[in-house]
Formats: structure tokens, C-alpha cells, sequence
């Protein structure tokens, strides 16, 4: 067995500023040696410690799809001391990267079904990378209807603007985009929040229908009746934690709640799960 | 199993030969009480002894270990690539361990060698180390190993266990790592098998008889993680603890730890050192947001941790070994066997 705490050698290849506040940025990584990148296969929904040398370890979701090669891609919001370290950093510069990290989205169970995605903010990483795992031709099949809830403060703060608008032309997947508000006159999508996005819009529950949730705490907290008013279930609710983590691997102890340790048993779970564990996260 | 006994004459001696062959660590007195340590070539280890104030962890899990290491001078080769640091993974043996601290490196293994990992750090030098434990005559005053799935003569864990019979020890060979110590010890008095274990299960016997507290453990599996979570008795736990990790640090079985970079001369060193969950930095996110604030939940952490959520997800008893180390060091007096006990006995009541 290898030594999980090896990071594997990587070059910065693009840093792209992804929100018109600056606080965020898309960071592209190539693998210094090819057969790192084989080692790295991940799936969507998982994460990755971004290593530092001298300054330390953030644990980020991956942004990038499996089925895109020969990079990987993470959107980083500046926050503490290594998220500001990165923001600083320079195209052509050597860092590390160790993962892939936790679980993932349950891909097996959601095939033959409609998938829910609702997204707030920066939290949106990992849904690229599930929307984008969706929708390859190899894929879609898999799938029945997908609807996708994303919102932001405004229409420069949503991450991946480009694609969303793409996305929002196709007939193989419903987008319903929104902001809290907007004096831009030619916004042509929902201004609202998104928990009344997903109450007007979101396709009801059945059996067949699952839903990702991933957003700030707050965003959460007042989806959840929502979708409990469209007749969710716990174990339809599908959602993606955030701890403090260090090691990833489920050893340094501090990201637990009660017996799951976010970092290896999650991060994503349901909500039928988290309802059995205490709320220490 | 082969028995041998040891004549004391020939004892020090026989340490002294092992040196060839094994760095050796082992009780010695130091101001504050007993420390297991390294032995310096001139120290023998001090058999007379009746626990020690660390537990002997730090053998496999240095409190400070260094894991990684680069250059960041941008001129050199291979900087800013880490590499695993050259650590000194030769024998060692750890003389005159005590079966609790040897049984608790078992359930220690269980989070540092899994399916999906292994901690080479921890996995290396625990493979590199022979424990040669010395049985406990007289278990002290703070000792409930016996009802925490060890006890003053239990062999798991252990290569070697030593009896002190006054003038000589008998050793029972429990591993091949046991018979390659005693090998280069070159300690070879065979002893009848038969009669060595009936000798062996008289001490044990009377020994067990010295302790008087226990813990009830054979409730903790049925409650429900969150009915013992809810449980209104935390406040009152957690009133008197001043948060001083001391009962994390002690602990022979406490393995939570941190991850940090140093930095001197462009050269970069990742350290793993101990951590503790008594300290509210433990859990807090970047935001500011914590989800262990108070001093209840982090208390509560450490005993839902050992005395539960271990239970529950490994099925190998509890996480506590009963070597009393924590009850005798906290300075408010808390009691891990009355919160245990507290925890066996609680049922919810009916809203």
C-alpha cells in the first residue's frame, strides 16, 4: 500500500478567476508524472487534500469530471492560510495534490432515475462535476430526467457561468438559474432564492426521483422543508458534508460525527443517515 | 507455549546483549514519577516500577514525528515535491510494558492499519518493536483493566510476558518476535510448560483480587448513538473540566492527531503530533463556525468516542483499557468509570 500522505506532484497549469468578487478561483493542475494521473481516478462527488509544502492542506471537492482527462480542476474559495496561499500562487508553479478522497454520489443507485440537483453559492463544485459526468454521451442514458437548481447573490457571483448557459439550451437537462437579485435588465432567468426556486419548480418526488443538495448551511436549512413539501423522503435526499479535516483518510479524528468520519465515510450521505448521527458538523 | 525462566543475576547482562541487535526503551524514574523512554547505553530498565505517568505510545506514535519533506528554493532539483523523511525503523524493544499499554496498541492499530490505508509511520515502527511486558503483581489503586477487556496478566499484544518471582523472572514466549529477543538476550532456562502456567495463573489470580473498581460495559451496545448523546447528564460531566487535554495525552489508546508544516532555510518539514479533541481548535472551520463549541461537547466527544462510537464500529469491546491513567492525572477529577458506568445504566425516558 502507498503512502496516503504522498501528495502527488502537481504543476499549475490556469488559474481562472471564477466570481466577479475575486473570491474565488478555478485552479487547473496537470500531474508531473503520467502515471499519477491514472492513480488519481475519481469519481464525482469525491475530494482531494491540495497540499502546500511549507504552508499546509486544504481538503477541496473536485470541480473536474471524470471524464475529462489529463487534468483536474478545483475551485477555491480564499478563506484561511492556504486558500489565501493558493489565490497568491502563480501559473507553472509546484504544489501537490492527495486524493482521491471520501465517497461519492451514489451513481449506482441513481441510474434509471430522475436526478434533483440543487446548488447555492461556491458549493457547486462537485455538482459540475456530476453534471458533467451526467451528461457525457456514454452516460446520459443512465439517467432519466435531470433538473438542476442553482442560485447565487448575483448573476457574476454563480461559478461555471459559461457552461450553466449552455447547459440551459439543451433539452436532456432542465436548468432552473437563479439569483437572489439582479439590477441587470437583461436577465433572462429566475431571481429568487432557491428554496422557492426548488418549490416552484422541482419536479415532485416518486420512487424513481433523488435529490443532491449541496449549498451554505442556511440554504439548506430552508430547502429542506421544500422538498419535504414535494414529498422527498430521508433516503431521497442525498447531501455533501464539510468538517475540519487533516488527514482524509479517516485517522486524525477530528471530522467525526458520531461514528462516520466525514472525510472517509462521507462526505456525501443522506439525510436518512445523518438523521441517526448527532448534528456535529 | 514455551516458558523460560530468568535468573535476575543474569538479567542485566541479558539486556545489555540484546543492545546488539535492539534499540531498547523502558521504564525510568524521572522527577514527576515513571516515563517510559529511550535507554541510554548506560540505563538497564527499571523493573520496579508501578506504572508511568505517559503511556508508551510515543514508542510507535512520537508526540512530534516527521512525516515529509522538501526544498523550496525554486533553484534546486525536486523542490517543492515531498518525500518521505529517512526514519530509523531498526528493532526496538520496549521492556517491562505493562499488558494494558500492550493490548492498548492493538485497538490503536485498528485506526492506523485499515482496508483502505495504512499509516506507514505508525504500521513501521509498530512492526519494528517487541513488547515484552512485566505482569503486575500488585495493580495500584487507579487499575480496572479487568473489566476493560485487559488485566494484569493478559498476554494480547505482548511477544514476551514476564513474571517477577522475587528472584527471577518467568517469561512466557508468546511470539516468534518474543523468541527472537529473548534469543539475543541469550536467556534460555527452559521451564515445564504445565507447571509455569499453573505458577503464572496463581499470580494472576491473586493479583486480580487487588482491584477494586470495575466498569459496566455490556449495556453501551444496545443504546442508540444519539439517546447516549442526548443524555442529560453532560452539563454535570463536563462542569468541573478546564479542557487540558491532560486525560487525551496520557491516554495509551487517545491516537487523534494534527498535521503541520515547519519551515526553516527553504527546507519544509510535514510533522503529525498529538492532538486533542479537548481543545476547541480541533473542530473549528475557517468560517469561525465550530460544531464542537463548548467545553460539553468536546467532554462528551472524548467519552461517546471511546465508550461508544469505538464500540459500535470496530466490535472489540471499548476503547479504554483501564489503566486509570486519566483518573489519576485530571486535575478536577473527573472519572471516566463513573461516566462509563453512567452511560451502561442510562435508559431514555419515555417523553
Amino acid at each position: 500500500m502507498e503512502n496516503p500522505y504522498m501528495p502527488y506532484p502537481v504543476r499549475i497549469d490556469e488559474i481562472e478567476i471564477a466570481t466577479e468578487d475575486k473570491s474565488l478561483k478555478t485552479f487547473k493542475f496537470v500531474f508531473l508524472n503520467k502515471e499519477d494521473e491514472e492513480k488519481f481516478s475519481y469519481q464525482a462527488g469525491q475530494f482531494a487534500e491540495l497540499s502546500i509544502p511549507g504552508v499546509g492542506e486544504i481538503p477541496i471537492g473536485i470541480a473536474s469530471s471524470p471524464i475529462e482527462k489529463g487534468f483536474v480542476k478545483f475551485t477555491v474559495f480564499r478563506a484561511g492560510v492556504v486558500t489565501s496561499h493558493l489565490h497568491n500562487m502563480k501559473v507553472g508553479d509546484i504544489m501537490g495534490i492527495r486524493g482521491p478522497l471520501g465517497n461519492w454520489y451514489p451513481w449506482d443507485k441513481l441510474e434509471n432515475k430522475n436526478v434533483v440537483i440543487i446548488g447555492g453559492g461556491f458549493a457547486f463544485t462537485t455538482l459540475r462535476s456530476s453534471i458533467i459526468y451526467m451528461l457525457d454521451p456514454a452516460n446520459r442514458s443512465k439517467f432519466k430526467n435531470i433538473d438542476v437548481v442553482y442560485g447565487a447573490r448575483s448573476p457574476g457571483m454563480l461559478l461555471y457561468r459559461e457552461e450553466l448557459y449552455e447547459w440551459e439550451k439543451r433539452d436532456d437537462i432542465n436548468m432552473h438559474i437563479t439569483v437572489d437579485g439582479t439590477d441587470d435588465p437583461s436577465w433572462k432567468y429566475h431571481t429568487g432564492f432557491v428554496p422557492q426556486v426548488v418549490e416552484k419548480n422541482a419536479p415532485k418526488a416518486d420512487d424513481d426521483t433523488y435529490a443532491i443538495i449541496c449549498g451554505p448551511p442556511i440554504m439548506i436549512k430552508f430547502t429542506m422543508p421544500s422538498l419535504v413539501e414535494l414529498g422527498y423522503k430521508e433516503h431521497q435526499i442525498i447531501m455533501s458534508l464539510e468538517n475540519k479535516m487533516k488527514c482524509g483518510i479517516g485517522m486524525c479524528g477530528r471530522c467525526n460525527i458520531g461514528k462516520e468520519l466525514v472525510c472517509k465515510d462521507g462526505p456525501v450521505f443522506t439525510l436518512e443517515e445523518l438523521n441517526l448521527t448527532p448534528k456535529e458538523y | 507455549m514455551k516458558f523460560i525462566t530468568i535468573d535476575k543475576k543474569d538479567w542485566a547482562k541479558g539486556i545489555e546483549k540484546s543492545r546488539e541487535t535492539y534499540k531498547l526503551f523502558g521504564p525510568v524514574k524521572e522527577k514527576n514519577g515513571f516515563l517510559i523512554k529511550s535507554l541510554d547505553d548506560d540505563v538497564q530498565p527499571d523493573m520496579n516500577y508501578q506504572d508511568s505517568v505517559m503511556s508508551p505510545k510515543s514508542v510507535v506514535f512520537p508526540q512530534s514525528e516527521k512525516m515529509l519533506t522538501t526544498s523550496l528554493d525554486d533553484s534546486q532539483d525536486g523542490h517543492h515535491i515531498m518525500n518521505r523523511v529517512d526514519t530509523d525503523y531498526s528493532p526496538k524493544a520496549v521492556i517491562g510494558i505493562r499488558p494494558y499499554d500492550a493490548k492498548a496498541m492493538q485497538l490503536v492499530k485498528l485506526n492506523f492499519d485499515t482496508k483502505d490505508y495504512r499509516d506507514p509511520y505508525w504500521c513501521d515502527a509498530y512492526e519494528a518493536t517487541t513488547f515484552v511486558g512485566l505482569g503486575i503483581n500488585k495493580p495500584g489503586l487507579y487499575d480496572f483493566s479487568t473489566s476493560a477487556g485487559s488485566g494484569p496478566f493478559e498476554e494480547e499484544g505482548l511477544d514476551v510476558l514476564l513474571a517477577d518471582m522475587d528472584d527471577k523472572y518467568l517469561a512466557k514466549i508468546i511470539t516468534d518476535k518474543g523468541q527472537a529477543y529473548v534469543d539475543s538476550c541469550g536467556f534460555g532456562t527452559d521451564a515445564d510448560e504445565k507447571e509455569s502456567q499453573v505458577l503464572l495463573d496463581v499470580l494472576k489470580k491473586e493479583a486480580e483480587k487487588n482491584i477494586a473498581s470495575k466498569i459496566n460495559t455490556d449495556q453501551l451496545k444496545s443504546k442508540t448513538i444519539l439517546d447516549l448523546h442526548e443524555a442529560p447528564f453532560w452539563d454535570d460531566v463536563a462542569f468541573s473540566c478546564i479542557n487540558c487535554g491532560t486525560c487525551t495525552y496520557v491516554c495509551p489508546t487517545c491516537w487523534c492527531f494534527d498535521i503541520q508544516d515547519e519551515t526553516k532555510n527553504k527546507k519544509t518539514t510535514r510533522f503529525k503530533n498529538w492532538d486533542t479533541c479537548m481543545s476547541s481548535l480541533f473542530t473549528l472551520h475557517t468560517t469561525g463556525h465550530n460544531p464542537r463549541d463548548s467545553k460539553t461537547q468536546r467532554v462528551r466527544q472524548r467519552f461517546m468516542h471511546k465508550l461508544k462510537y469505538f464500540v459500535d464500529k470496530y466490535d472489540q469491546g471499548t476503547m479504554c483499557v483501564g489503566c486509570g491513567r486519566c483518573v489519576k492525572s485530571c486535575p478536577v477529577n473527573i472519572d471516566i468509570r463513573e461516566v462509563c458506568n453512567m452511560m451502561n445504566a442510562y435508559e431514555k425516558q419515555a417523553e
